[in-house]
């Protein structure tokens, strides 16, 4: 039988010295480790449950911002009266994403280290996928990829040892990234603060290396800057279902006004990367312009500088234009009322 | 008898509830793997199918050092050295071509190659995946798209023939002033029932028992005895619940005699469960369908000729034919017409019937045809089939038992505000919604088997009613309590029902929509049977006020015999049996279709109306309404009898916008093998359903005058989307599911 050990932690610093052993993964939710467990992809030799640590809180910053404990949960987080006033654009993806049950499981902490849903990566019968077996391949290539990259893939060909086009599959994700999140992690060493879009990599030359969490490092917090998009925040997302189901492609956008005119925005992308996908200058060239159809294809074509369809998948190219228009262009029009779950 | 000529029926008392509901929420009915008894459950094992990993070619060898060592393991099953069966050929679509470890090749991936039993499932699993297997792979077609041109006659095409013409054709065609001419493809779809097939199998000695989760308990009990070549009589199959089967539990697959065998071999009751994943293969699916359709009219819209030409994927095992060429053949008039259904052999799992095998498929894709037409000839889509309603069956040219189709589209078009609708596409807007109406028509076969039943008076005033049908869920518990209670006149709630037992006398497979209307006149002729008995009992007894009365005076009224003559004369039945000897007084019942069933056809209808909302953006669909009336005979219990319609068109809309099995063009396995990739809807994706039922007797067809009504929801409700979606967008979309991506590049 596939046994492991089971370690309930009370202390940061104790999940932190269990959880460095080599094998050792926490467990948060679980809604996406055990699952992975069950289907041969992960085995860990040991659980650290981290359930039990005081991480659960949302507390405001000095700055005016606010900081979101590791272990608050999906629905906590996306109920709470802060985020729902203040940063509805996070309210908004979280409420988009998988269903109530996960939700009430599925913690912040958690969220980030989702792993792909590529196909080749679930489901262990199939022999090459350099994420889950390092060198041997990616069968998405020349498979079924409708639900994989368009932007920041590597690929070298199918058999190659370092191609990967698979994507992050969070919602959550895509509105931190564009609200500018940082991510505090507590290592053997002390903490340190991570910038969003340096959490996530890009596969690279090493698709199985999807984090620069160091191995003896526990996230324990997510922090926002002070709000700028409350209210005018779209996040949309294109699905097969309407709810229950991933994104095809998602746009999170947050704009602040003044008058008429943009003053600043955030605009990331979801189902098309291996990383919410953002790009500054597709913000920059938004900056002092009227909110417009014109400057909105223009972000939209930066957003897709280099992007690359695939057999299945090159819808994405135009969905993802249209996506960022339509975003934009409602988020321009005041934060809707109702969020639709 | 000329049933015919019969009045309509009283209608029957209904059960109010569910029968087996509130065992069911509470939890205390018992599924097939759930059964802990009459085995030791401390001797119970559990055994874990292990698949292939390539799509075609052959096991040279199994390297099974560690597996065997693993912790917990019993036994490991593999073609080097499982029982040897003597079976004979298959006999195709009865019985199915299983994979039980007889040789050392592999058809497809996914294909069971071994059976690991061990003290435990975790156990199982874990020595399961230390087995190696050393293959010799052969190139594998696993698309059957790109083979078209290979596409033949299928060797076994089942219920109907693989081709059928009639009238001149190409004169047709040359006459009419109106063709369209498209190809419509529908895609693989496996049935993914809430409960997952599973089996417990022990043995007394030579003799074999199961609990099976199987919508033919007495086909398993056939299949079981023929495939290990034991006798009949030495297998008994146990299933009292399913949790939903849709076609694929209506073959025996090979996990049931395999579970058999490991149970063999180990001396020891054995489990055998399949996980989800293991359900896209092999437990059968819905093949792909690519279909060629031409229509042609003449201006008044009237059809001159139809034309089908259906390919669809075959297993490398089995040729299975998925007759989406049907509704061509007769749901509409035509002077001439022309199908023929061919196959193309891949290395995938078999094809089987599903939830309206060939009229889903076959409806999703003739109704966008129709829709086509009638814009082409710029008509109303009912219109034109109103103006080609079929008066009697077309491909038989005989008389319907039954037909009242017309008053399903008035009805229909008048509660969903048919007449509200533009016929230009994309005028009717909402923000940024498109605003679609769209309809089609349903059409089911009614279908009836011979079956039996077996009715008890017990003391005290309860009743028993048995036979070995199945209840899917779909409500066979119930309607048999109150028909049983109908024969005596008492009520429903006094019945205890039995079924799901091969002990039980023989009904057919809960399959084809023909349960109730097979099941439920077996029980009439058993009541009938038994108030006869009852009768005589009470003639026989001095102590009766009915004694010495004939038995034709003698009639049965709410739990008391009276004189017909003299209905103040009675006997009640609790005393009736009371004053001799208090013991049950039993009666067996059967029904069969009658002789002359050839000379009509029978079948069900219904029109179906959809309004869908598409986002202009992201091209999102939003099914807002469905509304749906259904000629379909009697409606036998209005809650269990609605809600089976309803759950057969949320299955339309799941044809019509998720359901999609991907299967990986190099390896030939699906892809999408969880329910959280393999897609069907969710509330969210379900508007409201009004669905209504014309409730008129159709008692050509059988005694009750009830039509089976398993289906026939499905039917129509996918191409009633699809035309909405249309109406909303302007755009055409032929392929099923229509997902957003097709949408936006359409």
């Amino acid at each position: 039988m596939n046994t492991f050990n089971y370690e309930r932690a009370n202390a940061p610093e104790g999940a932190i010295h269990s959880g460095a052993v080599h094998g050792a993964k926490f467990l948060a939710g679980g809604t996406n480790l055990v699952d992975l467990m069950k289907y041969g992809v992960e085995a860990p030799t040991t659980l650290v449950d981290i359930n039990h640590l005081d991480l659960s809180q949302i507390t405001s910053t000095p700055d005016g911002g606010v900081r979101i404990g590791a272990l608050v949960r999906n629905s906590d987080l996306a109920n709470h009266s802060t985020i729902k006033t203040q940063y509805p654009l996070l309210s908004q993806a979280l409420l988009s994403g998988a269903s109530p049950q996960l939700r009430n499981m599925a913690t912040t902490g958690g969220n980030l280290l989702q792993r792909t849903r590529c196909y080749y990566f679930t489901d262990v019968s199939f022999p090459a996928c350099n994420k889950r077996m390092p060198g041997s391949g990616c069968a998405a290539i020349k498979g079924y990829n409708r639900i994989h990259a368009i932007l920041g893939q590597t690929d070298h060909g199918s058999t190659s040892g370092e191609s990967c086009i698979a994507t992050h599959p969070s919602d959550m994700c895509v509105a931190m990234a564009a609200l500018d999140a940082r991510i505090e992690v507590q290592g053997a060493k002390g903490k340190r603060t991570i910038p969003f879009a340096e959490f996530h990599k890009l596969p690279g030359t090493t698709p199985w290396v999807e984090t620069t969490l160091r191995p003896d490092e526990l996230i324990v917090a997510v922090t926002l800057p002070p709000a700028k998009f409350a209210k005018n925040a779209y996040y949309l997302k294109a699905r097969d279902r309407n709810s229950y189901a991933f994104a095809l492609i998602s746009v999170a956008a947050g704009l602040e006004m003044d008058g008429s005119n943009i003053r600043s925005a955030g605009i990331a992308l979801g189902g098309v990367a291996l990383k919410p996908w953002r790009i500054a200058e597709a913000e920059r060239v938004l900056i002092g312009k009227p909110a417009g159809a014109e400057s909105f294809h223009q972000s939209a074509d930066i957003l897709l500088r280099g992007a690359k369809g695939y057999e299945h998948n090159a819808f994405k190219i135009e969905m993802v234009k249209q996506g960022v228009v339509r975003a934009l262009t409602l988020a321009a029009q005041g934060t809707p009322e109702g969020i639709q779950s | 008898m000329m049933q015919a000529e019969q009045a309509a029926p009283k209608p029957v008392k209904q059960l109010d509830h569910r029968y087996e509901g509130i065992a069911k929420v509470t939890g205390k009915v018992k599924y097939a793997a759930e059964f802990s008894q009459p085995f030791s459950k401390a001797d119970l094992a559990y055994a874990y199918i292990v698949q292939s990993t390539i799509p075609n070619g052959t096991i040279i060898s199994i390297d099974r050092k560690a597996a065997d060592r693993a912790p917990g393991v019993i036994s490991i099953l593999t073609p080097f050295n499982a029982p040897k069966l003597q079976q004979g050929p298959p006999q195709p679509p009865a019985r199915r071509n299983l994979s039980l470890l007889q040789d050392n090749t592999v058809s497809y991936n996914g294909q069971p190659v071994a059976v690991v039993v061990a003290k435990s499932l975790n156990e199982a699993k874990a020595a399961a995946a230390m087995l190696k297997f050393n293959y010799a792979a052969k190139p594998a077609q696993v698309s059957y798209k790109d083979h078209l041109g290979e596409a033949r006659w299928p060797k076994n095409p089942g219920k109907e023939p693989a081709g059928n013409h009639r009238g001149d054709l190409q004169a047709a065609f040359a006459k009419s002033t109106a063709v369209i001419e498209n190809t419509y493809t529908t895609p693989i779809q496996h049935h993914n029932p809430m409960e997952p097939h599973g089996t417990i199998a022990w043995w007394d000695g030579e003799k074999l028992n199961v609990y099976d989760a199987t919508q033919y308990i007495t086909g398993d009990r056939m299949s079981l005895a023929k495939t290990l070549n034991i006798p009949l009589d030495y297998v008994h199959v146990v299933n009292p619940v399913v949790g939903g089967g849709f076609g694929s539990k209506g073959s025996m697959w090979s996990h049931v005699p395999l579970c058999a065998m490991a149970a063999k071999v180990t001396g020891k009751p054995v489990k055998l469960v399949l996980e989800r994943e293991q359900m896209f293969g092999p437990v059968g699916g819905r093949p792909s369908t690519v279909n060629k359709i031409k229509l042609g009219a003449d201006s008044t819209g009237k059809l001159l000729a139809m034309q089908q030409d259906v390919i669809m994927n075959a297993s490398v095992l089995e040729d299975f034919v998925e007759h989406a060429e049907g509704p061509t053949k007769n749901l509409y008039m035509s002077e001439a017409n022309s199908v023929s259904a061919k196959v193309v052999s891949v290395n995938l799992g078999v094809s089987t019937f599903m939830r309206a095998p060939g009229e889903a498929p076959g409806t999703a894709v003739l109704e966008i045809a129709m829709d086509e037409l009638a814009e082409k000839l710029k008509m109303d889509p009912v219109q034109l089939r109103l103006v080609n309603y079929a008066e009697k069956d077309p491909s038989h040219d005989r008389p319907w038992t039954g037909k009242h189709l017309r008053d399903c589209y008035t009805q229909a078009a008048e509660r969903f505000g048919w007449s509200k609708r533009s016929a230009t596409p994309g005028t009717m807007t909402e923000g940024n919604a498109l605003i679609g109406y769209g309809m089609a028509t349903a059409t089911y076969p009614a279908n009836r088997s011979a079956a039996q039943a077996v009715v008890r008076l017990l003391p005290g005033g309860r009743m028993f009613v048995g036979s070995g049908t199945q209840d899917l869920g779909t409500g066979t518990y119930t309607i048999m309590a109150q028909q049983a209670a109908a024969g005596l006149g008492i009520d429903p709630s006094m019945v205890e029902v039995k079924l799901g037992d091969s002990t039980l006398p023989k009904a057919p497979v809960s399959g084809g929509s023909q349960s109730s209307a097979s099941v439920l006149p077996a029980i009439q002729d058993a009541t009938s049977q038994l108030k006869l008995k009852l009768a005589d009992l009470a003639i026989a007894d001095a102590a009766s006020p009915l004694h010495g009365l004939n038995t034709l005076d003698i009639d049965v009224k709410n739990g008391k015999l009276i004189n017909k003559k003299n209905p103040a004369q009675s006997d009640n039945l609790i005393d009736l049996i009371a004053r001799n000897g208090g013991k049950p007084v039993e009666a067996m019942g059967s029904a069969e279709p009658s002789e002359s069933k050839d000379a009509m056809t029978s079948n069900s209808w219904g029109a179906v109306f959809a309004e869908v909302a598409v986002d202009k953006d992201t091209h999102m669909v939003k099914v807002r309404r469905i509304v749906g009336t259904y000629d379909i005979g009697t409606l036998l219990n209005d809650k269990t009898g609605i809600n089976q319609l309803m759950g057969g068109v949320v299955w339309g809309v799941s044809f019509a916008l998720h359901e999609d099995a991907h299967v990986d063009p190099v390896y030939g396995r699906v892809v999408n093998e969880s329910l959280a990739e393999y897609h069907v809807p969710v509330n969210a994706d379900i508007g409201t359903l009004d669905i209504t039922v014309l409730n008129i007797p159709d008692l050509k067809f059988n005694p009750l005058g009830s039509r089976g009504i398993g289906e026939i929801g499905i039917t129509g409700s996918a191409a009633a989307v699809a035309n909405a979606i249309y109406n909303a967008t302007g755009k055409r979309i032929r392929e099923y599911p229509i997902t957003p991506d097709k949408i936006m590049t359409a």
